[in-house]
Order: C-alpha cells, then structure tokens, then sequence
C-alpha cells in the first residue's frame, strides 16, 4: 500500500536484489519526500548502486515494491525508459552526453516526436530553461566547450525538463573544483525548493552535510537507519556506514605514527624532465612518506609520471640507491625496485576483462621476464595471499576485475604493486572514488609498509589525508615546485598559503 | 573440474555450431539411408593405403584455414583488428617456396619435377621468412604508427598478389606452376605407407609449437592485456609495440606454413588464386570461434574448431551436390544463423529461459510438498 507520510515522491519497501553468490540487497525500505536533498550513503559495495539500478530499471528486483507519486498502483520499472517515464532521471558520475553537440541538441536528443524538428523553439526553449536554472552555457553552444561542472548542469537540466520527480546523482562532484561544486549545490537546492526529490550519492562526507536534509545509510545490502541531518553528526555516520561502535572510531584522524624514514636516500633526480613536466629536483629517504600536493593539474601527477618513465623522458640525472639509472620507461622503473599506482584507474591502472588473479600478478610476471611464466600454482598463491592480507572482496580470484567495486579494484592494483616488493612506492591518488573505511586501510597500510622500510610517495586531492600520512609535502603550482613543508609547517593553512604564494 | 568447465563455457557456441552441422548430416544419412557422409574407407593404390571418407577430407581439408586461424586469432587479440592480407602473403609465400624449390632456374617452366630435399627445407625456411617480413610490414604500420589494421593490410591484400606474380614470374618465367613430385606428394598428400593425410601432422605440429609458446612465455597475458587496456598493460612494464609486432610474425609464420600446405596438396600454385578470400574464413573462423574481434581474451581452441566449423560446411554442401554457384548463398545463410545465436541477445534469451524454467520447475515442487 502507497506510503503517502510527508508526500512521499518515492516509496521503496522490501527490495531484494540477489547477484549469483552475493545477497546485493536484502530487504531495503527507501523513502523520499518532495522536495528534498535525500543523501544516500553507505561503503563501497554496501549495495548504493545495486539500489539506484533498480530503481532506474537497469536491474529487475527479486523481491519489494516501488511507488513513485502520480503514478497509479505499483511502478513497474523494467528499464530505464520506463523509469524516465514516471519521472525518474538519473545523472551519472561520467557525463553520458555528446560532446559534440550543441547544449540545446543535448536537451532534446532522444526526446524526439515525430521526424521533424524545429531547431528555432529548441534553441530558445533551451535558453529559457538554461536561465531559470541559472546555468551559464548557451543553448548553440557546442557542449565539449563548456566546464565538466556545467556539462553536469546541462544532463540535469535536460532531466528536469522531462518533468522528473526523483532526480538521481551519482557521484555527481567526484571532478569537479571546489568553485564548481558550490554552482551544483546551488541548483540542487533551487530544484529543491521547486519540489524535486533528489537523491545524492556521494562519497564526500562534507559535501552529505553541506545540502542533504536527510540521510539514508545501507551496509552490505541492507538498511542502517534513516536520519535527518542534523540528527546524525558526521563521526557518527562514519560509525553507522562501517558498522562500528563510535569508540572503535576515536583513531579515524590518528592513523599512526607518521614516518620520517632514515638518512639513506632511495630515489633521487636532479632536473628531471618530461614531456608533460618541467625539470624540478627531487629525493626520498629511505621509509619516508612523502606527497606531492597542489591544486588538479598543477603537475603533481605528470611529476610522478616522470618517475616513473611513463611519459617520454627529456632530461635529468637520476640515482637510485646512490647509484646512476636510467629510467625511461616503465620497465626500467620496475627493475629498479620502484612502483607506480596510476591515478586514473579505469584507464591506467585495471586490466577489466582480465581476472583477479592476473590482474594481482601482472606487474610481477612482467619483471620475471616473457619467458619465465609463473606456474598457475604460484599465481593462485601470491592472489590468495594479497586477497586475504588486503581483504579484497571478490566472488573468487577468477572474477574478471572489471566487475569488483572501485575500493576493491583499487586494493588490486595496490596488491599488484605490494607484490613486487618494491623499495619506493609512488600512489598517486589511491582513494580516489573509495569509501572511507577503505581509505583508512589505505593510509595505515602506507605507514605500515614505511614502517617496515619502504619509501613512499602518496598524492591525494584530500588535504587531510595527506596530512594524516606524509611527513614531508611537496607543494606545486603551474607545474612547478614552489615550496617543501616539513614537520611543524604541516597544517591546511600553510599548504593553502604555498598554493596560493606571495609569501617571498 | 570447474576449470573445464569454464573452458567448454567459453567454446559452447563453436561446440553447438560444429554439433549440430554433424548432426544435420546424421539426419540427412538416416532419411536418404545412405551413409556416405560418414563412411571411412580405405583406398589402395601403387602408392599404399590412405584412409578416405568425407570426415577425413574436412579435417585434411580444413588444415590450412585451422593454422590461419591461429594466427589471426592472435592478430585480432592483440591490435583488435584484423589482417585481411593474409591471402595475398600467402601467395607471396608460396612463390618463395616453389623458386627455392627449383633445381635448376631455367627460365619457362610450368611443370616442377624432380626436388630434392635440402631444396624443399630451404623452401620452407624462405617461404617463412618472405611471409615474416611482409607481415612485419603490416604489423609496423598497425603497431607503430597505430593505422587502422583494415587500412593498413588493405595495402598489400591489393598488392601482394602482384609482387607474387613479379617473383615467380622473374625467376621462373610464369605466374602459375604445376608441382609434381614424390616429396610434394608426400607434404601435399600423404607420405607412402602412412594411411593418414599429411596435413593432419602438420595442424599438430603447429598446434603443439603454440601451446608450447603459450606454455613456456607470457605471450597470452601480454597479448590479452594489450588488446584490453593497452595504457595499463604499458604502465606495467609491458611494451605494446613490441606485443603487436610479435603477433604479426607469428600470423607470418602461420600464413607462409599454410601457403604450403595448400599449395602442395593442390598440386599447383598459382600467384592469383592460391589461398584466395582465405582471409574472410580466418576472420570468420575467429568470429565462430567467440573470440572478440574487437581484441582482448581470445581462445585458439575456439577458432581451431570455428575453422573446422567453416570446412565441415562446405563438404557438407558438397556432398548435398550443392552447384559451386549457389554455394555461397546456402554458407551465408548458416553462418548468419550461427552468428546471431552465438550473439549476446540470443545468449540472454537463453539464459532467462533457463532461469524460468528453474523457477517454475521449483515452484511445482513447493507446490507439491504443500
């Protein structure tokens, strides 16, 4: 029977959505009310996604009822046509736009009624929208031109004028800038207060607290609890999404001890060049964490890249363990006992089609060399081995990568990685798109390995996170190094007014 | 046990096509009540005894399309597209080996007699290294300077047949040449005393070297990281250039020993028509095989019997005497069923008609135990 408390937009009761091998979901309630910002949250894999598919039509449900408002009886959902339909748009993390359409062509492809089109009321109608929403884009304008945060703006626009009562983003700021990110909440808050429900995912928890009115909390395929924000204070929803006792929480900021590293040097590059990066020197102690830090694209990445010999080499002298190398191409890199975690990991890092199992052994297979193939015996080892120590999820070491969720497809390339027992690790931007508990791990694994005599370079957008693991930050602006903080140095503050410079 | 299992997962479609081609000529035999099809006789001549039957000329038939195969197979799977000049380095290949074979290169010669063999081995080594390096080109301009493979092979599958013509022409002073000799009778066809046609050997043979590459070297694991995530596979240490050319040498390898195994068993070759649109049946055999043309994971096994497939086909059509010019209609219209049932939609039909019939089958029982 349809729950009308509150106007209810949505009503989830019982879902069950079993995946073979995996209860994805067990008898979930969701609700959402006109006219507010629903957060839903949960860990990688605690079933978010597996919920929003059902409710977009993408998966069947096994079990469990869906009332959408205005919508007589029962909803029947059977693919994302008719999910769109009733009223339910979805904007996804990736913009699933052309880009080489114009802004107005995007709001209506696929809208079409008939075969002909009048491009004139199209344009216009376009612009009107565009304005209410206050979107700065122009309706000719050819969509790959804008910023991602408007072309984002532009797939919620088109869903709001299909008339859509439950509007759905998935991750809808994981590449936006900070700047962009208030622009989004703001329309976010403007479609709520045209009555809109909106359910956001995210992994960010400042930005959960900054727009949602409320929260939902799943974990492992159920319902936590359902909270108005201001019932449920963040350590506390941390708590709540890893299934913890608010005491077992007291180490969220205190991950370790940081880790200075000794006197030996492992790494280090005089006017090192690439391609992509300006020459900038560089060195890392033996069991030191260090960081490369700066604002997206200030080089920091292209910085390691150079390292590692993943971009063409145009100049500079390196030493590893006080010995001259040539480092020109990954290869090389690996050989020389040094390890990259690319930050892109869809693209760079996982071999999707590609089991569990090969995508753990690949880096070290590598190196063994083309004629010294491991035994199948030795491969199901050291991939149960790394599967167990870093507790990768996965239905078994023959799951093709690709269908792992991001924290346990990340934990695969870092099992990769550990498994060649390299002396210096660069991760660049390791918890990326993950969920905080696997973030933790992440960062108290780093400080174990520095621990045990590793060096490592760590890169993340999250200021804090750096914070909490390197003991020596790296700051760049406009692809070059403009200052070092060390101990005391190491707070926002000082990282912020690095950045920002004119302290000389 | 689960990993046969996998294994015959991933081949079914190949498996069912094959199954159900014999299966159609089981039906066939029972309603003409003539056996034919299936019969395997021995014929006895002055050179011996050889097994004969039309089950034996698939499998001697299709040789040369199954080591084709393999070879494009890992083209495909590496640099996810495919050579379609193989037919043309074929024939390029075959020229080298007949000029070597030559004793004495007099100019005008449309019949080869009397080889010895050092000059059959040289033959061999040549027509190899000729189709190595003609690939090479193909596999330079696919892997370094990262053309379109269609676009890139599309030079020499116009041109190749031309530069057999030249050669053979050059040396020998004609563009097609008889081979009539007892050792290219025994490569060709079968070697006295042994009942079993000799392609069979060398399909083992060549099937034995590449599970032994694959054995002893990282050549799957490379080829498939490439041809899935070639950034990643780079970042790994692996050199895609390197991967893709090493593809194109073996298909070398593959289309110059398939050159000769067609060439001798034809007993003749001729730089226009040897191994002419084989190109198409490797691809399709790499198709049937439900390897992803696309590149990435790729099974041989899939496009050795997916060649067989293919072969099976048309000595069935043969034997049905299906007139030459209809032919191709009557292969078109069973590949285009073969294809569409292995495709994805057919697939999940499949498996959600499985899953229903679970159900209901489970709903009875429930129902029963009420």
């Amino acid at each position: 029977m349809p729950n009308m408390e509150n106007q209810a937009v949505l009503t989830m009761r019982g879902i069950c959505k079993q995946f073979p091998g995996t209860k994805a979901l067990n008898n979930v309630d969701f609700t959402l009310r006109k006219g507010e910002i629903h957060a839903l949250m949960g860990e990688n894999g605690a079933g978010k996604s597996t919920l929003i598919k059902v409710l977009t039509g993408v998966y069947g449900k096994d079990a469990g009822s869906i009332w959408v408002d205005g919508t007589e009886g029962e909803a029947r959902i059977h693919s994302p046509q008719d999910a769109q339909n009733i009223g339910i748009s979805t904007v996804y993390q990736e913009i699933t736009l052309c880009p080489n359409l114009s802004v107005a062509e995007n709001m209506f492809i696929g809208r079409t009624k008939g075969p002909f089109v009048n491009w004139w009321s199209r344009n216009k109608r376009t612009t009107e929208i565009l304005e209410s929403l206050n979107i700065p884009a122009r309706a000719r304008q050819e969509l790959s031109q804008c910023s991602l945060a408007v072309q984002q703006m532009v797939a919620i626009a088109r869903a709001v004028d299909m008339n859509c009562k439950v509007l759905i983003l998935d991750e809808p700021t994981s590449s936006l800038d900070e700047h962009e990110v208030e622009m989004l909440f703001g329309l976010m808050r403007d479609l709520r207060d045209r009555g809109v429900g909106i359910i956001f995912v995210t992994h960010f928890l400042e930005q959960v607290y900054a727009v949602s009115d409320r929260i939902t909390v799943l974990r492992n395929g159920e319902l936590v609890g359902e909270w108005p924000v201001a019932e449920l204070p963040q350590v506390e929803l941390v708590a709540r999404m890893m299934g913890k006792d608010l005491d077992d929480m007291v180490d969220l900021d205190a991950v370790g001890e940081k880790s200075v590293g000794s006197d030996e040097t492992v790494y280090e590059a005089v006017g090192l060049s690439s391609t992509e990066c300006k020459p900038f020197d560089f060195q890392i102690h033996k069991g030191e964490v260090n960081g490369f830090t700066g604002l997206l694209g200030s080089g920091r990445s292209e910085s390691v890249r150079a390292i590692f010999g993943a971009d063409r080499v145009t100049g500079g002298m390196v030493m590893v363990k006080g010995q001259h190398a040539v480092i020109n191409k990954p290869y090389r890199a690996m050989k020389k006992g040094i390890g990259y975690l690319p930050e892109d990991r869809k693209r760079d890092g996982i071999v999707a089609d590609l089991s569990v199992r090969e995508n753990i052994i690949l880096a070290l297979q590598v190196m063994k060399g083309f004629f010294h193939p491991m035994s199948r015996d030795e491969m199901e080892a050291f991939a149960d081995e790394y599967i167990k120590a870093l507790q990768i999820k996965t239905a078994s070491q023959e799951t093709p990568i690709g269908s792992l969720s991001g924290g346990n497809q990340q934990k695969v390339i870092l099992a990769r990685w550990l498994l060649t027992h390299p002396d210096y690790l660069i991760l660049d931007e390791p918890t990326r798109g993950i969920d905080v508990g696997t973030k933790l791990e992440i960062q108290r694994l780093v400080l174990k390995l520095a621990e045990e005599g590793m060096s490592v370079t760590f890169i993340s957008s999250e200021i804090e996170e750096m914070l909490r693991t390197c003991s020596r930050l790296i700051v760049m602006r406009d692809r070059n190094i403009v200052g070092e903080l060390t101990g005391d140095q190491l707070t926002q503050g000082q990282i912020m007014r690095t950045i920002a410079g004119g302290e000389q | 046990m689960k990993k046969i299992k996998n294994s015959l997962g991933a081949l079914t479609m190949p498996l069912v096509a094959l199954g159900v081609l014999l299966l159609f000529n089981l039906i066939r035999c029972i309603v003409t009540g003539s056996w034919s099809f299936y019969e395997i006789s021995i014929a006895t001549d002055e050179k011996g005894s050889v097994l004969t039957g039309n089950l034996i000329s698939i499998i001697d038939s299709a040789s040369a399309l199954v080591i084709l195969a393999m070879g494009m197979t890992l083209v495909t799977a590496a640099c996810g597209g495919q050579d379609i000049s193989v037919g043309a380095v074929g024939a390029i290949a075959g020229a080298f080996f007949v000029i070597m074979m030559h004793p004495q290169k007099e100019v005008q010669m449309s019949t080869l007699t009397s080889v010895a063999w050092p000059n059959v081995i040289l033959g061999v080594v040549v027509a190899i290294i000729a189709a190595v390096i003609f690939c090479l080109f193909n596999g330079v301009l696919v892997a370094y300077f990262k053309i379109q493979p269609m676009i890139a092979t599309l030079i020499l599958f116009s041109c190749g047949r031309s530069i057999a013509y030249y050669f053979l022409y050059q040396a020998l002073g004609v563009g097609s040449i008889k081979l009539d000799d007892p050792i290219i009778f025994a490569i060709g066809k079968t070697i006295p005393g042994v009942p079993i046609p000799t392609s069979i050997f060398v399909v083992i043979l060549v099937g034995l070297l590449m599970w032994l590459i694959f054995k002893r070297t990282n050549l799957r694991l490379y080829t498939q990281a490439v041809g899935i995530n070639q950034k990643a596979a780079q970042l790994n240490g692996i050199n895609p250039v390197m991967v893709k050319l090493l593809s194109f040498v073996m298909l070398g390898v593959c289309v110059a020993v398939a050159a000769i195994v067609k060439s001798t068993s034809l007993s003749t070759l001729t730089t226009k028509s040897l191994m002419d649109s084989f190109e198409m049946d490797a691809i399709l055999a790499v198709a049937i095989g439900a390897n992803n043309l696309g590149g990435g994971k790729f099974r041989l096994g899939g496009s050795i019997l997916g060649a067989y497939t293919i072969q099976t086909l048309t000595t069935t059509l043969n034997a049905m005497e299906v007139s030459s010019d209809s032919m191709k209609f009557y292969k078109a219209i069973v590949i285009i069923v073969i294809m569409v049932a292995g495709s994805p939609v057919v697939r999940n039909w499949i498996v959600s008609l499985g899953n229903k019939i679970k159900m209901t089958t489970r709903a009875a029982r429930v129902k029963e135990v009420e």
